[in-house]
């Protein structure tokens, strides 16, 4: 390999991604500008770091327990989060989709990787792939037997691409044999990938 | 119908679909973090990230994996406007 | 001008070569509007560093999956969803 060659590879250091030591160095770069300062970056870390699918999930119950409250969620998903002192994320608009016996819902964002962080925490890797951004608007049932969810023949299957500022969120159907669960039982059984529409949630556990 | 790049819905494919979770690397949640500052300083808004992605050319966009695109969309963006001089990202991670 | 909840509706087929949030599967194809959402600043300017102004309304529209990719299976009614702002939709012809 000639000098020549070494002035265009990527620099790495040990096992670290070239992206790696680019994104700290993009960071030191502008902090030592006075464009941004550490302190905001850190906060802003903070923020992505604390998010995770268990706000959603109250959400979810509160709809489950809640039939009002459901009608609330479903009217305006994002006041409904702030009712329960959650935090709705930046987006302007948060909408609540409901799963029936004859409707099942599908979030995807064909062009990029929209999705309601604040609500449900970091998007899945697979959500912002390539196949699953091509797949999941031109062969939804072929994307959800992979993922072990057969949809009957008789439940239309609608998918939502979130092109815009508006995100979306699936509110998944209550399993059976929930009735004795608490709120805070039936959150539990609310998984990320149930609010997305590509899983039901967990079934109870056996007594 | 010519699309960008990133217009990804209903383009064939046979690739299935990675299921496995990956934890963010504390890279990518910095890039994402220097992302939400600087649209917080107004020096970049998520159109504007989203169109640099999208100027990445098509075998770079589909090789690189998706905080280098935010990388990729931050410099070009931050170039763009002056904030940062054309190759001085690169100056400082060879220093 | 406005649209209606339930009107057919068709996404325009004009090329347009800057950043833009209507995804080519729709575009030319007829749907149905399902909702009007508020009224958002344009991202097609918004990218380029424009206060994104004046605000253009923003719709849900939905779509007949088989209307969209013809190969699709027979059977059931299975839409796609999609927010498209107004200025891209068109009177079906």
């Amino acid at each position: 390999m000639s000098a020549h060659d070494h002035d265009h590879m990527p620099i790495t250091n040990g096992h670290e991604p070239a992206a790696a030591m680019r994104a700290r160095a993009l960071e030191e770069l502008l902090v030592a500008k006075g464009v941004l300062r550490a302190e905001e970056i850190r906060a802003g870390i903070d923020w992505l770091v604390s998010r995770t699918p268990a706000d959603g999930a109250r959400l979810i119950a509160r709809a489950w327990v809640d039939p009002e409250f459901k009608q609330r969620l479903l009217a305006d998903a994002r006041s409904a989060a702030l009712e329960l002192g959650l935090d709705p994320g930046p987006s302007p608009v948060v909408v609540a989709l409901e799963n029936t016996e004859v409707v099942h819902h599908m979030i995807v964002c064909t062009l990029c990787s929209c999705y309601p962080r604040a609500l449900l925490g970091p998007p899945p890797a697979w959500y912002k792939s390539l196949p699953y951004r091509s797949r999941a608007v031109s062969d939804p049932h072929g994307v959800l037997a992979e993922f072990g969810l057969e949809i009957p023949d008789d439940v239309e299957l609608r998918v939502l691409d979130s092109t815009a500022d508006i995100r979306y969120l699936v509110i998944p159907r209550r399993p059976p044999g929930t009735d004795q669960l608490s709120e805070e039982q039936l959150a539990a059984l609310v998984t990320r990938d149930s609010m997305i529409g590509v899983a039901q949630p967990s079934a109870p556990a056996l007594a | 119908m010519e699309r960008g790049v990133h217009d990804r819905g209903g383009l064939p494919t046979h690739e299935s679909i990675d299921r496995s979770e990956h934890t963010l690397e504390d890279w990518e949640v910095l890039t994402d973090a220097l992302a939400g500052a600087l649209g917080r300083r107004g020096l970049i808004n998520v159109d504007e990230l989203r169109r640099g992605i999208e100027s990445m050319p098509r075998d770079d966009y589909e090789r690189a994996s998706y905080y280098e695109r935010w990388l990729f969309s931050i410099e070009t963006i931050l170039t763009e406007k002056g904030v940062l001089a054309a190759g001085e990202l690169d100056g400082r991670v060879a220093g | 001008m406005t649209y209606r909840v339930g009107e057919p509706v068709t996404i325009a087929t004009r090329a347009h070569s800057g950043h833009h949030r209507t995804p080519a599967y729709i575009k030319g194809k007829t749907g149905r509007i399902e909702r009007l959402h508020a009224a958002f600043r344009n991202p097609e300017t918004r990218a380029y560093g424009d206060d994104g102004l004046p605000e253009m309304p923003l719709y849900l529209v939905s779509f007949e999956r088989s209307d969209l990719w013809p190969d699709t299976p027979a059977g059931g009614s299975h839409r796609i969803y999609v927010d498209v702002f107004e200025h891209w939709l068109e009177e079906p012809k």
